[in-house]
């Protein structure tokens, strides 16, 4: 390694956005997997989109090139990332719009604020964005006094039960329908009281709720699913057409956006408008995809500005291994496969990131010491890693994680340096360790560890020991029988 | 230092001093189709009906007539549209569009093995507001406009314009996961193909 580092790696700070876990995976998960209603529609939905995704990838003979593709053209642009975004932050200039920079959530939620502000808007249309979420964005402008407004609808479900998003694609999977209803007849207001669980009814209510919204709305937030740099055009995937309605209809767009969504050209969509869809929702194609560059004149916002996010993606840049994480293109397919996620649920995770991806790019936002739980919320059984469209090895990035987790960890608290040491300690000696191995036979009828061991035996059986050590049996038979 | 700088600084922080290695992308995927004439269009009927479009073909000489049949309530055109009867788009306001049933367009290209296809803000597509807030989108392809894949869709493309993608009507699949047709775009898309 060459030591010419300007300062460490800064990651993500705590006490603003939604990165930080209030409680360690193991706690939440024991306490998600009480909850039957939960693992039922977490078990139906995931099971219907993953037999959606394999029909649809089946159909692409190329697909394993595309993922290649995806692959090398991430790995290439995060090798020279700060070039690609000067070029963009150049192009979108050309073109009227105005680019910002932020080190932070709390930077990134100040600018949005002010630009804001500025406009005189006291409310926003949000398109559904992973960014925005990461920030904690809605309640620092609540706390402007600014209202903001979740237009996609699993975004408004979630909104309007005061609950939290469980996964990147689809915030409220785990809600069924009838829930939905009841949230709908609770907090919707102007809604029917008539109104079924039926997904259509359900949908044409959110319409009806959010239609005034969409044709008065001044100001619209939304994030980005790719920018192209040598064009500066930001690119926007979406199936209902709320985000159409807030890219288009208001007088002022802003968009947020992580470093690392910047891909070099035009050209290099050809490769992800054929993956994304087709790992996420499971389509050919989703209903609607928007492009803008700049400002046009007649067309859409007279003003745009777009907010360049780091928040940790530089400190994720700087761990070699863990770097693939920055590839990611928020398609949820891993989270889709994952027996963990499928068990637990999103909430679990305690980060607006969950899954096998939340897993690894969650502690290397925020560093390790603040999420270490979360490179362990996985059984490494690698089926993240055959879907991942741009191919992240998770599985080796959680195996690294954990050594960083326990690297953070002072050796005089880590349970693992400890059983390390006395470990070399009986087994540098004959005697010790003849001592040992034949003291451990009496342990036979053992099943748990005790304190502070028990956690390890908990979830698993203790190996039965032997009746006979190899030596014992050496010495009595020579090898004889 | 300004959050610019000091985020650029962290970037190549983080890379290291070695210089980035050349960037060499292996494009080993279908960048063009082996579709042409009749298959080609069959193939994007089918998947523009699997997504729940509606497909008419016609003469490209029957296209105002049919077009005509397919139309329902106030009418809106963009600028180069022509339609007998219908409103042509004079910077309307959200509100006002939303008081038109039908818009008809024409579009910039299709693309088959997706069911796509894209508006590009042209003459006789208009800005994107017209094409998003009426109810029902009728949409004029010709055929000379379809291309099998996506790299082939792409490259007859202009990013400099506002693009809009469209497979299908609107939809979500929010609510466990099952696709429902009809949310806040056009509810229902029909596309007219003029076809030699």
């Amino acid at each position: 390694m060459v030591e010419t580092f300007l300062g460490l790696p800064v990651v993500a700070p705590r006490g603003v956005g939604a990165l930080h876990a209030a409680s360690p995976f193991p706690v939440a998960a024991a306490k998600a997997l009480t909850n039957d209603q939960l693992r039922r529609n977490l078990g139906h939905a995931t099971s219907t989109i993953r037999a959606k995704r394999a029909a649809v990838v089946g159909e692409l003979p190329d697909w394993e090139s595309l993922r290649l593709a995806g692959e090398a053209i991430k790995a290439s642009t995060m090798a020279s990332l700060d070039s690609h975004l000067l070029l963009l932050e150049q192009r979108v200039t050309e073109r009227g719009g105005v680019v910002h920079w932020a080190r932070d959530a709390a930077e990134a939620n100040q600018i949005v604020t002010e630009l804001v502000a500025a406009t005189g808007a006291d409310e926003v249309v949000k398109v559904k964005s992973m960014a925005t979420q990461e920030i904690g964005l809605n309640e620092a402008l609540e706390e402007a006094g600014i209202q903001a407004w979740e237009t996609d609808l699993a975004e408004l479900i979630v909104q309007l039960g005061h609950d939290k998003p469980s996964h990147i694609l689809v915030p409220a999977i785990h809600r069924n329908r009838t829930e939905i209803r009841d949230i709908f007849l609770g907090s919707m207001s102007g809604v029917s009281p008539d109104l079924t669980d039926e997904p259509r009814q359900l949908a044409m209510a959110a319409r009806e709720y959010l239609r005034r919204k969409f044709l008065s709305a001044r100001v619209a937030i939304s994030g980005a699913n790719f920018a192209v740099a040598d064009t500066g055009t930001l690119v926007v995937l979406e199936s209902e057409g709320n985000g159409r309605m807030c890219l288009t209809l208001p007088q002022t767009l802003i968009t947020v956006m992580g470093i690392e969504k910047v891909v070099p050209t035009f050209a290099d969509l050809e490769v992800f408008l054929q993956l994304l869809p087709r790992s996420s929702t499971g389509e050919r194609m989703n209903p609607y995809t928007s492009m803008w560059t700049g400002v046009t004149p007649g067309d859409g916002p007279r003003e745009f500005h777009l907010v360049l996010l780091d928040n940790g993606r530089t400190a994720v840049l700087a761990d070699e291994v863990g770097r693939p994480a920055l590839h990611c293109i928020r398609c949820s397919a891993c989270l889709n496969v994952c027996p963990v996620y499928e068990r637990t649920g999103g909430h679990a995770y305690g980060s607006v990131y969950p899954g096998p991806i939340g897993a690894i790019l969650t502690p290397m936002l925020t560093g390790v010491s603040e999420n270490p739980s979360l490179p362990y919320a996985s059984t490494l059984c690698g089926a993240c890693y055959e879907v991942c469209p741009v191919r992240i090895d998770i599985p080796s990035i959680l195996v690294h994680l954990r050594s960083r987790a326990v690297a953070a960890t002072p050796p005089a608290q880590s349970p693992e340096a400890a059983a390390m040491a006395a470990a070399s300690y009986v087994m540098r000696s004959p005697r010790r360790f003849g001592f040992a191995s034949r003291r451990y036979r009496l342990l036979r009828r053992l099943r748990r560890l005790p304190p502070p061991l028990s956690g390890w035996t908990r979830s698993r059986d203790l190996p039965v020991p032997p009746p006979e050590t190899f030596r014992d049996w050496w010495q009595r038979t020579r090898g004889t029988r | 230092m300004s959050a610019r700088d000091d985020v650029l600084a962290r970037i190549r922080s983080a890379l290291g001093p070695l210089p980035a290695a050349p960037s060499d992308v292996a494009r080993a995927y279908d960048r063009a189709g082996s579709l042409h004439g009749e298959p080609l269009l069959d193939l994007l009927t089918e998947r523009l009906v699997d997504y729940k479009a509606m497909v008419h073909r016609c003469a490209p000489s029957d296209v105002e007539a049919t077009v005509a049949s397919l139309v329902d309530g106030r009418v809106l055109v963009p600028s180069s549209f022509d339609l007998p009867g219908a409103t042509v788009d004079a910077g309307f306001s959200a509100v006002e569009l939303d008081s038109f049933d039908t818009v008809v367009t024409a579009c910039a290209a299709a693309c088959a093995r997706t069911g796509t296809i894209v508006l590009d803000g042209s003459p006789d597509q208009g800005r994107r507001a017209i094409s998003l807030v009426p109810d029902r989108h009728v949409c004029v392809v010709r055929a000379d406009q379809v291309v099998e894949t996506v790299p082939e869709l792409l490259a007859r493309l202009d990013p400099t314009r506002p693009l809009t993608f469209i497979s299908g009507p609107s939809a979500t699949s929010d609510i466990e996961l099952q696709r429902v047709e009809g949310v806040h775009g056009p509810r229902t898309l029909i596309v007219v193909l003029a076809t030699p």
